[in-house]
């Protein structure tokens, strides 16, 4: 392989310049065609155009089918697609002026469909088609001239381009469009500087969801790893290790919407007799029994805490009790030999061994603590200032229809994520370093 | 769990023992591995762990008029129990449809919002990991950085592009889907779904594939497979662990999910979890039927997560313990 390739792209080294040039002209009027059909303005009568099919008449006609139905038509037809783009990558980049017609044949044929199938309006389906053929020009000339060989770059696209589509449409685009809205008001008519932003830091809805999102990310990671630790380590000495572990893992596999059910008969708070068992207990000490969920301050964040750490030990525990037993056993072997104690082994043992896992659990909770919805809104509903970022966000947008402050509440919410996953990427960056 | 593969060394002379006189080494070893106050210790975090659950087991079998005025331990003093719940629950529920319909759309939510984002997730994982090209670790880090834009981020534009359509400057690319009057349109909830797992999805499976050796892929290169080839029959097969542990992942969160259903699903087309949170009745005076609808709810992950369970932990540390 290595050898052909040298190869093929010696001769060719002088015109990489040329073949560069030619990309960029290419590209320069794929953009060019773009804004002109940007100044062609509005048209009065639009209407979607379409080639007999669409995107959309497939949702439709699938729509109206029984749900079970849907399953197995749906899972077939993607299967289909898949088979498609999977013989694309198979035998287009093979040599021959057979493949070679094939490539070219994708290159135009897919980005026209693709486009078409999303219905653009009338005036403005000469462009679509013509950014098309133009986007698939460029993609064929660069294959052809690529340094590898004709049909390594169509091979990498086909791979990457379902992936990519999903993410710049639906993360890339609504970040970017998300973080321009936080700086416009209600209706994002009008630019208001950091208004959105003072807002949230001033308003009690708002600062309320910053300190309670606060508090989430900082307890419920280490306590439930801690617990999910502990029983590990526990349940790794323990007889019916594989049936211990399954009542604590059950929680993982309960919705929040069910913990929220199985809960509210926790903290249930009534005038007579206590249904709710936390209040029973109180009652049956002889105390006045709490609402638990009005209690402020921070009472009742800390009970809806309890809820998350209580469906998030488990996975913990799962993870990290696979990583204790890949410890290697002589290490405790040498360990008791020098005279430490089980206490000591696990500190000093144990802990080290699993870093890596108790790494991967903790950010994974904190980000999952950050993003919590479900909780929130099934068992408070935000109220008594037990609101968090992810539930205010979409408490604003849907109750008041306030998209400026949204948007600022889940832009603060991503400046909480972002240092997590910088030192995720770091971390993997180390690990590939020492691989 | 416990069927997880340790690949842990063995001592030569400890086997050698082991082989000799396996049954007294067996013994000691279990005695030395099980200790009395650890069992102890578990089973009291284990019984913690249980009551909540347990409790509302209890309630789903009593008659409603006891629920509401009694706790569910007084079941033990005066037992009553009745199977009613269950059939009260499949049949009543929210606004637009009842717990059985629903129950249906999670299914028909579920499986192809997992099938979709693992096989285009597992084509770019295979472009990550054994197609070189420029830029190939930065792109790799975007992917997984994109974890950071919470889901609440995304939902309004992604709804608005969903039913608005994009409209730059007046000129329309793409008018948007109109599937209003559709009885059971899971398009966009699937779409949606798909394109949250992505990132993770695409991190998990790449940790994996990229651990399979490099030199199965070259013999097939050199056998005449391309990539198409070696993708479906080599990688996938391999991958296989890590593939069922994201799915298992996935059909959890999917299964379990609230919030982007009720954004993205229409109101013929909700989810369990939809229809379980309104079912409590305006008074929250129908908690009975929670609790027996939270058990209907309940029991499918659980086969799920049992049926493919040796694989979860296996898939998912791949890449994550190593280094």
């Amino acid at each position: 392989m290595a050898t052909v390739t040298e190869q093929r792209s010696t001769p060719r080294r002088l015109s990489r310049t040329v073949t560069g040039i030619i990309i960029l002209v290419a590209a320069v009027l794929a953009v060019a065609a773009f804004l002109f059909m940007l100044l062609g303005g509005p048209s009065p009568d639009a209407a979607p155009t379409t080639l007999g099919f669409s995107l959309n008449s497939f949702f439709v006609w699938i729509g109206g089918l029984h749900p079970l139905l849907q399953i197995p038509i749906v899972v077939v037809i993607f299967g289909v697609v898949v088979g498609v783009i999977l013989l694309l990558i198979e035998y287009a980049p093979r040599p021959g002026p057979g493949y070679f017609w094939l490539r070219v044949a994708a290159c135009f044929v897919i980005p026209v469909i693709a486009f078409m199938v999303l219905r653009p309006y009338q005036n403005s389906v000469v462009y679509i088609v013509g950014i098309a053929l133009l986007a698939g020009a460029i993609l064929f000339f660069a294959d052809y001239r690529a340094r590898e060989g004709a049909g390594y770059v169509f091979q990498l696209i086909v791979f990457l381009a379902p992936a990519a589509i999903l993410l710049l449409t639906g993360l890339v685009y609504p970040a970017i469009s998300t973080v321009v809205q936080s700086f416009f008001d209600k209706t994002g008519a009008n630019f208001v500087w950091f208004d959105n932003y003072v807002w949230t830091f001033t308003n009690p809805y708002g600062f309320w969801s910053v300190i309670n999102t606060v508090i989430w990310a900082l307890i419920a990671p280490i306590v439930a790893t801690s617990i999910g630790l502990v029983y590990a380590a526990f349940v790794d000495r323990a007889r019916g290790e594989k049936f211990l572990k399954l009542w604590v893992f059950m929680p993982v596999a309960i919705s929040f919407v069910g913990a929220g059910i199985i809960w509210k008969f926790v903290y249930d708070y009534r005038q007579g007799e206590q249904i709710g068992l936390l209040n029973a207990v109180v009652t049956w000490f002889g105390g006045q029994p709490i609402g638990w969920l009005d209690a402020q301050p921070l009472l009742n964040t800390i009970c809806l805490l309890a809820v998350f750490i209580w469906s998030q030990t488990g996975f913990a525990m799962v993870i990290l009790s696979a990583s204790i037993k890949a410890v290697p056993a002589d290490q405790h072997e040498a360990a008791q030999l020098d005279g430490a104690n089980a206490l000591q082994r696990f500190f000093n043992v144990t802990v080290p061994g699993i870093r890596s896992a108790l790494i991967v659990v903790l950010t994974t909770i904190t980000i999952a603590a950050l993003k919590v919805y479900d909780i929130v809104a099934v068992m408070t509903g935000g109220r008594a200032n037990t609101s968090v970022l992810g539930f205010e966000m979409v408490n604003q947008q849907q109750r008041f229809q306030s998209y400026g402050h949204s948007s600022a509440l889940a832009v603060v919410l991503f400046l909480f994520v972002l240092p997590l996953i910088v030192y995720n990427v770091l971390q993997m960056r180390k690990q590939k370093e020492i691989r | 769990m416990a069927t997880i593969d340790i690949d842990a060394p063995v001592d030569t002379r400890a086997a050698r023992t082991a082989q000799r006189n396996p049954r007294k080494e067996e013994r000691d070893a279990r005695r030395k591995l099980t200790s009395r106050g650890a069992t102890f210790a578990a089973v009291i975090i284990a019984i913690f762990w249980t009551i909540p659950t347990f409790g509302l087991f209890v309630t789903s079998f009593r008659p409603g008029a006891d629920s509401n005025t009694t706790g569910w331990w007084t079941v033990f003093v005066n037992p009553s129990f009745t199977l009613q719940n269950y059939f009260d629950a499949l049949t009543s529920g929210g606004t637009a449809l009842t717990l059985g319909e629903s129950f249906l759309n999670s299914l028909a939510i579920a499986i192809p919002a997992t099938l979709i984002p693992i096989s285009i997730a597992a084509l770019a994982a295979y472009a990550f990991a054994w197609i070189p090209f420029k830029g190939r670790g930065i792109l790799f880090v975007f992917v997984f950085a994109l974890q950071i834009v919470p889901i609440q981020m995304a939902l309004v534009p992604l709804l608005s592009l969903f039913s608005r359509g994009l409209t730059i400057a007046g000129v329309g690319i793409f008018p948007g889907f109109s599937l209003r009057g559709i009885d059971h349109s899971f398009a966009t909830v699937w779409i949606a779904h798909a394109i949250f797992a992505m990132p993770l999805a695409i991190f998990l499976l790449h940790n994996f594939i990229s651990e399979i050796p490099g030199e199965l892929i070259e013999a097939a290169r050199v056998d005449g497979a391309g990539h198409g080839q070696i993708f479906f029959r080599m990688i996938i097969p391999l991958a296989m662990p890590a593939i069922a542990s994201f799915a298992i992942f996935q059909f959890l969160w999917v299964w379990n999910d609230l919030l982007v259903a009720t954004i993205f699903a229409p109101s013929a087309s909700l989810p369990l979890t939809q229809t379980l949170n309104s079912l409590s009745g305006t008074w929250g005076d129908r908690w009975y039927l929670q609790s027996a609808g939270t058990f209907i709810s309940i029991v499918v992950p659980l086969i799920v997560f049992f049926a493919l369970q040796r694989f979860f932990v296996r898939g998912l540390l791949a890449g994550a313990t190593k280094g």
